[in-house]
């Protein structure tokens, strides 16, 4: 790409050609699959056929099956859609905002938070629309002249969710699809069996490595990046609003936008660094996902797990300074009431531990960061969970307060997205280049004219 | 076998900085039609192929705005103009509240025509079957060698010259391309026209079953087939089989004033009109007479009925039965109804009971109108003008 990165450690270590290159990401697509990937997708495979049988119970029966019901009508199918979105915002910021920024690091890594940005919006999807429990009425959600003449609510945040969400989808998958083109053609012109090479090529859409091709593309890519951006911080945005634009205490407040974008941020890349971890070791990646990426990564998270924690400090700052009587009520409710237990796991995971990453030993170490990194996963789906259920289950009404219990089908519904981003990306690892090929050549060394324009 | 055309002449070359040598030569030549292919982008390539800067941007730019200009006319239009309604004390127009889909639009036309735009009007993509595509030359350029192509259509092409170009700027390998065969396919092949048919039986047999039968079918019927009563429905719950439940003996309505008259023959004598012949009440009887009696009446009370036998016909309005009735006995029967005409006091007020019944005596006075009433209407309607 056209820009001038500072000088910093390389980006590939090992002085490896281009050639190595080349075969090192290739080597998991052109190897037949052997017992360890098996192994694993036998196992998320059955976590997905978990959720997707107790799913389609709640479809015969009814959602009466979840543990949804008044006065937390949000319950789990909420709390896992913001979780989901969260974890794919990771990929943008590193593909689009990483590049504006011209973070050349980013190259080793991006590809694979691209993808996983695309599953874990998928997650994401599904849920709301099993929220409502009709998920073949979906299509009302888009705006389309109908017998009613009616119009969908444009004013409405939900509404706007779809419009983000489904965005979103689009403009990552696209920026992807981008994203491989080269390495299609990559692929089409190494192989010689028939089949993949016509479905290569078919992908390649007969991509020529021309400069005058680049030209554009470099500037489709720039393009791009620059939209996925704001789009990226919009998505967030827009989904706090769902919470923001009511007027339930602990909801009501200006401080949602930033603070679920920095807590999407933060959950996202520690689901990345869990990813990773496992993938450069499982296909010889080492040298190119390198340890001082993920060191690079834990600083990020280090970063936005403090901005989270500066956030819960002013949600208690604000409920105090504010006045409201029932805003304070629900911020010590949510601290010492009935789901206190969920409270400290999210400050504890969130705020306290990341702070290990300040020691430069357990940012260089692999087992260390892999812990604190599912614990951040596992602290960001109980601040979700805390914001949704701790400001429904006791407001404004005391006659109507409850007490909010998960069934056995809301576990298992979770456990199967899991089960469908792993098996997503399990395959995902061994039918795509993990690794931009295009992009990680042209960040290694000697890949570039060391005269430049200035001859 | 058939000669073959020639594409052009390319060559590769082994390092990043030799390439670029090459490139600043063959530019500086005068060559138009040539191309280079790199694994990568390379920094430096547009200028010494000395390319102008990407066009690109318009594109983008234009679909932005339309983006944005149509979200913001459609929602302007659909929430302010085609169905307006006042959503949380919010203007029919919000603009803050439309913003965020405003916004999403823009974003998602201006990257998608982006794209579309430069994979189909930029590259004329998809070229499977480029000449270059399938050479050994795309091979090398793909894995890890820079190449240089020039056309055969350029201006300057001259086979012998380009290769000694080519070998004096340091190149590893020279190679001709030629354009491959043209395959053609014949449309009229019996194979492709019953392909065709299979595919339009297949789509339109599954349009006609998804769109008559699936839809109506578990669980997609289950919008339509809901366990709540529908008014009318038979419960299958209470034991008298009647969904609707009357309500308990003694309910009384808010502003029920009970008719003490209720079930007696003749109680005219205590009841007497209350209301004065004006033409407003008059108009106003004419209204609820119309609405209430005149399906079975007729609109003259004729007794000519519009039921088309469906009930019995009542008699006429204007028979010296009725015309003798005193006020009273008319409005009573209205409450009470007279043998198989039902009561109308649930859908009527007292109002307008006595206002049908003094409209009923204008029908009758115009039915049997004496020559002094003519008389009387043309002198109005010489007052009036007319
Ligand atoms: C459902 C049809 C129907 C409607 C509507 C109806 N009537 Fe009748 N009406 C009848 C029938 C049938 C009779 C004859 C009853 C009988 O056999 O004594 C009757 C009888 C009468 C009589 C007595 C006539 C007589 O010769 O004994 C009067 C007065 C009368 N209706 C007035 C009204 C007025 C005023 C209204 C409007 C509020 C009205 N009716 C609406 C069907 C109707």
């Amino acid at each position: 790409m056209n820009i001038d990165y500072t000088i910093e450690a390389p980006v590939v270590e090992g002085r490896l050609t281009l050639g190595d290159i080349e075969r090192l990401v290739a080597a998991p697509m052109e190897s037949k699959p052997d017992k360890k990937f098996y192994i694993a997708l036998s196992i998320s495979g059955t976590f997905l056929l978990i959720g997707a049988v107790l799913l389609a119970m709640s479809f015969y029966k009814g959602v009466g099956l979840w543990g949804n019901n008044q006065p937390v009508g949000w319950g789990f199918p909420i709390v896992n859609f913001v979780f989901w979105v969260g974890i794919g915002h990771a990929g943008t910021l590193i593909s689009a905002i990483l590049f504006l920024l011209r973070q050349k690091w980013r190259t080793g890594i991006a590809r694979f938070a691209e993808a996983m940005t695309i599953f874990a919006v998928m997650c994401a999807g599904v849920f709301p629309i099993i929220h409502t429990g009709r998920p073949w009425l979906a299509g009302y959600l888009m705006p389309y002249p109908n017998q009613h003449g009616l119009w969908v609510n444009f004013t409405s945040p939900l509404v706007w969710d779809v419009f983000a969400v489904s965005t979103y989808f689009t403009v990552s998958l696209v920026f992807w699809y981008i994203g491989l083109i080269p390495d299609f053609a990559v692929m089409r012109d190494r192989t010689t069996a028939k089949i993949r090479k016509t479905i290569y090529s078919i992908f390649s859409l007969g991509w020529r490595n021309s400069h005058r091709n680049w030209q554009h593309y470099e500037k489709a890519y720039m393009l791009l990046a620059g939209f996925a951006t704001p789009l990226v911080l919009s998505v967030h945005t827009i989904v706090s609003f769902d919470f923001a634009v009511s007027i339930v205490p602990g909801w009501h407040t200006t401080i949602f936008p930033p603070y679920f974008v920095a807590g999407a941020i933060f959950s996202g890349f520690a689901m990345v660094v869990t990813v990773l971890i496992f993938v450069r070791k499982i296909f010889d990646l080492e040298k190119i996902i390198t340890l001082n990426h993920l060191e690079k990564m834990t600083k990020v998270i280090l970063a936005t797990g403090l901005m989270v924690g500066y956030a819960y400090g002013m949600e208690f700052f604000i409920a105090w300074y504010s006045g409201v009587q029932v805003e304070q009520f629900v911020f010590i409710n949510r601290a010492f009431g009935p789901y206190a237990w969920a409270y400290w796991i999210m400050v504890s995971c969130n705020v306290i531990i990341p702070q290990l990453f300040w020691i430069k030993k357990i940012r260089r170490s692999i087992p260390a960061m892999l812990v604190i990194v599912i614990l951040v996963n596992v602290g960001m789906w109980f601040e979700r969970f805390v914001i949704t259920v701790t400001s429904l289950h006791r407001d404004f009404l005391p006659s109507s307060w409850g007490y909010y219990t998960p069934t056995i089908y809301d576990i298992g519904i979770l456990l199967g997205s899991f089960g469908l981003f792993f098996t997503l990306v399990i395959l995902f690892t061994k039918a795509l280049p993990v690794v931009s090929i295009s992009e990680i050549k042209a960040v290694a060394e000697g890949a570039q004219p060391n005269h430049g324009g200035a001859h | 076998m058939k000669e073959k055309k020639v594409y052009g002449l390319t060559a590769l070359f082994d390092t990043p900085d030799r390439i670029i040598d090459a490139v600043k030569k063959i530019s500086s030549d005068g060559y138009k039609k040539f191309d280079v292919h790199t694994p990568y982008p390379l920094h430096g390539m547009d200028g010494a192929m000395k390319l102008k800067p990407s066009k690109l941007g318009y594109i983008t730019l234009v679909f932005g705005l339309s983006g944005a200009l149509f979200a913001l006319l459609f929602m302007f239009w659909a929430m302010s103009i085609d169905y307006p309604m006042v959503i949380g004390g919010k203007p029919f127009f919000a603009l803050p509240a439309f913003i965020p889909i405003t916004f999403e639009l823009t974003v998602l036309l201006a990257t998608l025509s982006t794209v579309i735009g430069m994979l189909t009007f930029f590259f004329s993509f998809p070229s499977n079957n480029h000449p270059l595509i399938g050479s050994d030359y795309m091979r090398s350029v793909s894995a890890d060698k820079f190449g240089i192509s020039i056309e055969a259509e350029d201006e300057k092409f001259d086979d012998i010259q380009i290769r000694a170009l080519f070998s004096k700027l340091g190149t590893i390998q020279i190679e001709e391309i030629y354009y491959p065969d043209t395959e053609t396919f014949p449309m009229f092949q019996k194979k492709f026209i019953l392909f065709l048919l299979v595919i339009a039986i297949l789509t339109g047999g599954t349009t006609y079953f998804v769109l008559n039968k699936l839809l109506f079918m578990q669980p997609f019927n289950w919008m339509m087939t809901q366990d709540k009563l529908i008014p009318q429905e038979r419960s299958e719950f209470f034991s008298d089989g009647f969904g609707m439940r009357v309500p308990v003996d003694g309910t009384v309505a808010r502003g029920f004033l009970p008719y003490e008259f209720k079930g007696e023959v003749n109680p005219a004598s205590f009841l007497s009109n209350p209301i004065l012949l004006t033409k407003k009440s008059i108009l106003f009887g004419q209204q609820k007479f119309l609405t209430f009696c005149s399906p079975c009446h007729g609109n003259f009370g004729d007794g000519d009925s519009r039921l088309r036998g469906q009930f019995p016909n009542p008699p006429t309005l204007h028979s010296n039965r009725v015309k003798e009735m005193p006020d009273g006995q008319i409005f009573h029967i209205i409450n009470n109804g007279q043998n198989i005409m039902p009561s109308y006091s649930s859908q009527t007020t007292v109002e307008e009971r006595w206002a049908i019944v003094n409209y009923i005596r204008v029908l009758q006075r115009a039915k049997n109108a004496t020559q002094s009433d003519l008389e009387e209407i043309k002198k109005e309607s010489a007052a009036n003008g007319k």
